[in-house]
């Protein structure tokens, strides 16, 4: 009989769920797109059992990770931040990566891995430019849906310069650009740019070492994988699980836990 | 419970309650008080017998009393912008006449207390009382407190006072300034700047100067590029002393002693080598304390490092530890698991919150930057002017990371916490490119957080928890790959 794990991975924009038989198959994943302080999460946890005819009794080993965790203390066996969450995720479906690069909803983090396990890593301070959040704000003055940015992006023709410095200036920076009439896919292509030299400023605070993963929402807008590859240096790798990747990386943990009990 | 408290610790608690009594008595009688940076030659000032006081322990005193956000907001206020420091916030503030108070009832002369304020009361079994009307617990009215609000000593001064009313009213207006020494300190009649341990200084103090018109005795200590102080530099810094002097004999109107001034060098050098000491008690494992309580004894170093009773006090801390490490005990109210530097100085608005996190995971702080900052011993007029060239912020980057991997290798650490600290770009500046040598060189990971030494508003503590989980989670995988490999 197979051993089943749950990972819960609460960000600040989305709450995510993987359940895990035996500590490697996925057998069930859900995703609602509002997180910490919403009804996102138990609703990610309702989905995530019901996808799987389970139920939270049948599960061997609960973990909470991202911003929200300690909100999920009376479900959950154990909390881990979301930090080295993402590297145990990475690092599953990567097993030679060595750096993450984690865009999130409010936050980013560069990881560096050694082993299958972090072993140190750098977050952004108190500023949400570069981050998911930020791309948020830029879609909605466009007039665009984020997840067709990276599509646009890629028909750009001519370099729109957009400042990285804060979210709200940057805000009025592209309108501005849309006031001159300049293209909305060149200023797109600007935002994703300037995502990139942030994230990238970042990243060489400790260190870029191939393989390089990007996990999180934002790894799956290409023009952001490709923008901060040209910066970097380095070919990123990117999951369609990129979005459920804490919470892989939680149910792995969870697995691994689980184990250690058994153990004694 | 009260936590106990060693002799050494007492001690030192006198010295600097003492440092700040004797000043007030001074000024009540007419006596010249004077402010000082922290690593001004103090020994110069000891010397003529002069009464001074250091902002920045009174700033960092003022924050840690949860008065830094009134007092910075005043700054802000007096036009000072809000990037600035924010020790030299309030500092400016307090110069200007700001003051934290009590609110109070100008009619009856009663405090208005905060509903927000106290802690929950107890019965005689050490339950907490429930109101029956809220069902929340009832507040002690010995703990609870009245409003904060704004006040200013020139406005008070101007008052009225012909008829009796108005003697009262100013009179409970003057008392009901908050009571802590920090915020009671006098008003200075002269300001002594050396700006080694940070260039905002220079600005913060000629502010000073122009704003109470007062003399400004300034020693510049040039940033140094190279980790050996050059002599010129040791020429430069030595002229400045003698015209310090200089300035010090028509200020006060005396000669020069030059027997005080060889005195309050002996007393300076001895307190030095017993901080030494004290520091190094943290290389013990576990340690019989915690990096935190060494900056509590800042205060002593900084405002009276040339006086006999400090060094005294550190040599009697230094025999309470000493008896720790023989009988196995420590200050630290949990098992040490791990130990980290703790990089800058501490949010001290937000102490508290800095330490929830390290308790709950083991994590002890054994090294900070300060003990080499302020242990510096020298035996000439020469060698001191050499001695104050050096301080966390006037060294270059090479001299920076030799101080801290030192410490953190003889303190034995497992990662380093660093505090970007909004109220020090000079020093959170180079910390990016520290934390990546440290890494390099020692091998240990480490986590940076957003903060500030004085102003709440720049403190977050959801972020600085996930930090330091994951600094936590970071030091355990290191430990763990270190075992496989058979370090």
């Amino acid at each position: 009989m197979s051993v089943f794990t749950l990972g819960i991975d609460i960000g600040s924009t989305a709450s995510k769920c993987v359940m895990l038989a035996d500590g490697h198959e996925i057998v069930s994943k859900s995703l609602v797109a509002v997180g910490a302080g919403t009804s996102g999460p138990q609703r990610a946890i309702a989905q995530v059992l019901e996808n799987a005819g389970k139920t939270k009794e049948d599960m061997a080993f609960i973990l909470a990770t991202g911003y929200g965790r300690n909100s999920m203390l009376e479900l959950a066996d154990q909390q881990m931040s979301e930090l080295s969450c993402h590297a145990k995720g990475a690092s599953f479906l990567f097993p030679d990566v060595h750096t993450v690069v984690d865009i999130g909803g409010q936050d980013v983090k560069i990881l560096q891995i050694e082993n299958g396990v972090m072993t140190n890593f750098v977050m952004n301070d108190k500023c949400a430019a570069g981050t998911g959040r930020f791309l948020d704000v830029m879609a909605r003055v466009l007039e665009v849906k984020v997840e067709e940015l990276g599509a646009l992006g890629a028909q750009s023709t001519k370099k729109v310069e957009i400042s990285s410095t804060c979210t709200v200036f940057a805000e009025s920076e592209v309108i501005s650009q849309l006031a001159q009439d300049t293209d909305k896919r060149d200023i797109i292509n600007g935002i994703h740019h300037s995502v990139a030299s942030r994230v990238a400023g970042l990243a060489h605070r400790v260190g870029v070492r191939d393989q390089v993963v990007m996990t999180g929402g934002v790894a799956q807008n290409t023009g952001v994988v490709k923008a901060l590859e040209e910066e970097l240096g380095h070919i990123i790798y990117t999951s369609p699980l990129t979005q459920y990747n804490g919470a892989l990386g939680a149910a792995l943990f969870a697995y691994q836990k689980y184990q250690k009990e058994q153990k004694g | 419970m009260a936590k106990e408290v060693s002799p050494g610790v007492k001690a030192l608690r006198k010295v600097v309650e003492d440092v700040y009594a004797d000043a007030r008595k001074a000024h009540a009688e007419g006596k010249l008080v004077g402010w000082s940076s922290s690593k001004f030659p103090c020994e110069l000032a000891e010397a003529f017998d002069l009464n001074v006081m250091y902002p920045e322990n009174q700033a960092a005193g003022i924050a840690a009393n949860r008065d830094g956000e009134i007092m910075c907001k005043a700054a802000e206020d007096l036009g000072f912008d809000n990037d600035i420091c924010g020790y030299a916030r309030i500092s400016l503030a307090y110069a200007a006449g700001k003051r934290a108070s009590r609110k109070f009832d100008p009619e009856t002369l009663e405090f208005i207390i905060d509903p927000s304020t106290g802690k929950p009361l107890k019965d005689e079994n050490g339950n907490v009382v429930i109101d029956p009307e809220t069902g929340k617990p009832k507040k002690d009215p010995k703990t609870m407190q009245p409003y904060t609000v704004l006040d200013d000593i020139y406005e008070i001064e101007a008052l009225p006072e012909t008829t009796e009313k108005e003697i009262a009213y100013k009179n409970f207006r003057r008392e009901a300034i908050k009571p802590y020494r920090q915020m009671r300190m006098p008003q200075p009649d002269f300001v002594l700047c050396c700006n080694n341990i940070c260039n905002c200084m220079t600005k913060w103090y000629e502010n000073i100067a122009r704003m109470r018109n007062i003399p400004l005795i300034m020693i510049d200590i040039p940033y140094n590029n190279t980790v050996d102080v050059h002599d010129t530099n040791v020429a430069y810094g030595r002229a400045q002393f003698d015209a310090a002097i200089h300035q010090l004999e028509q200020i006060t109107g005396k000669k020069f002693d030059e027997k005080k001034f060889e005195h309050a060098c002996e007393n300076a050098n001895r307190t030095a080598k017993a901080w030494l000491r004290v520091c190094d008690y943290l290389q013990y494992k576990p340690a019989p304390y915690s990096g935190f309580d060494l900056f509590n004894h800042m205060a002593d170093v900084v405002t009276a490092r040339g006086k006999v009773e400090a060094a005294e006090a550190f040599e009697l801390l230094e025999q309470d530890l000493a008896e720790a490490v023989k009988n196995g005990t420590s200050t630290t109210p949990f098992p040490e698991k791990f130990r980290v530097m703790f990089e800058g100085i501490p949010c001290w608005p937000k102490l508290p919150n800095l330490f929830k996190p390290l308790k709950a995971n083991g994590v002890n702080v054994t090294a900070v930057v300060y003990a080499p900052a302020f242990g510096f011993v020298y035996n000439n007029m020469d060698e001191m002017a050499r001695a104050y060239y050096k301080a966390p912020n006037s060294v270059c980057i090479e001299q920076g990371v030799d101080w801290r991997e030192g410490i953190c290798r003889d303190n034995k650490v497992d990662g380093v916490l660093v505090h970007y600290n909004r109220s020090c770009k000079p020093w959170s500046g180079y910390m990016a490119e520290m934390q990546r040598r440290f890494t390099k060189d020692l091998g240990v990971p480490c986590a940076g957080f957003d903060g500030d030494q004085a102003d709440p508003r720049n403190f977050n503590e959801a972020q600085y928890m996930t930090r330091v989980q994951g600094l936590v989670e970071a030091m355990e995988a290191n430990m763990a790959n270190k075992e496989a490999e058979g370090k």
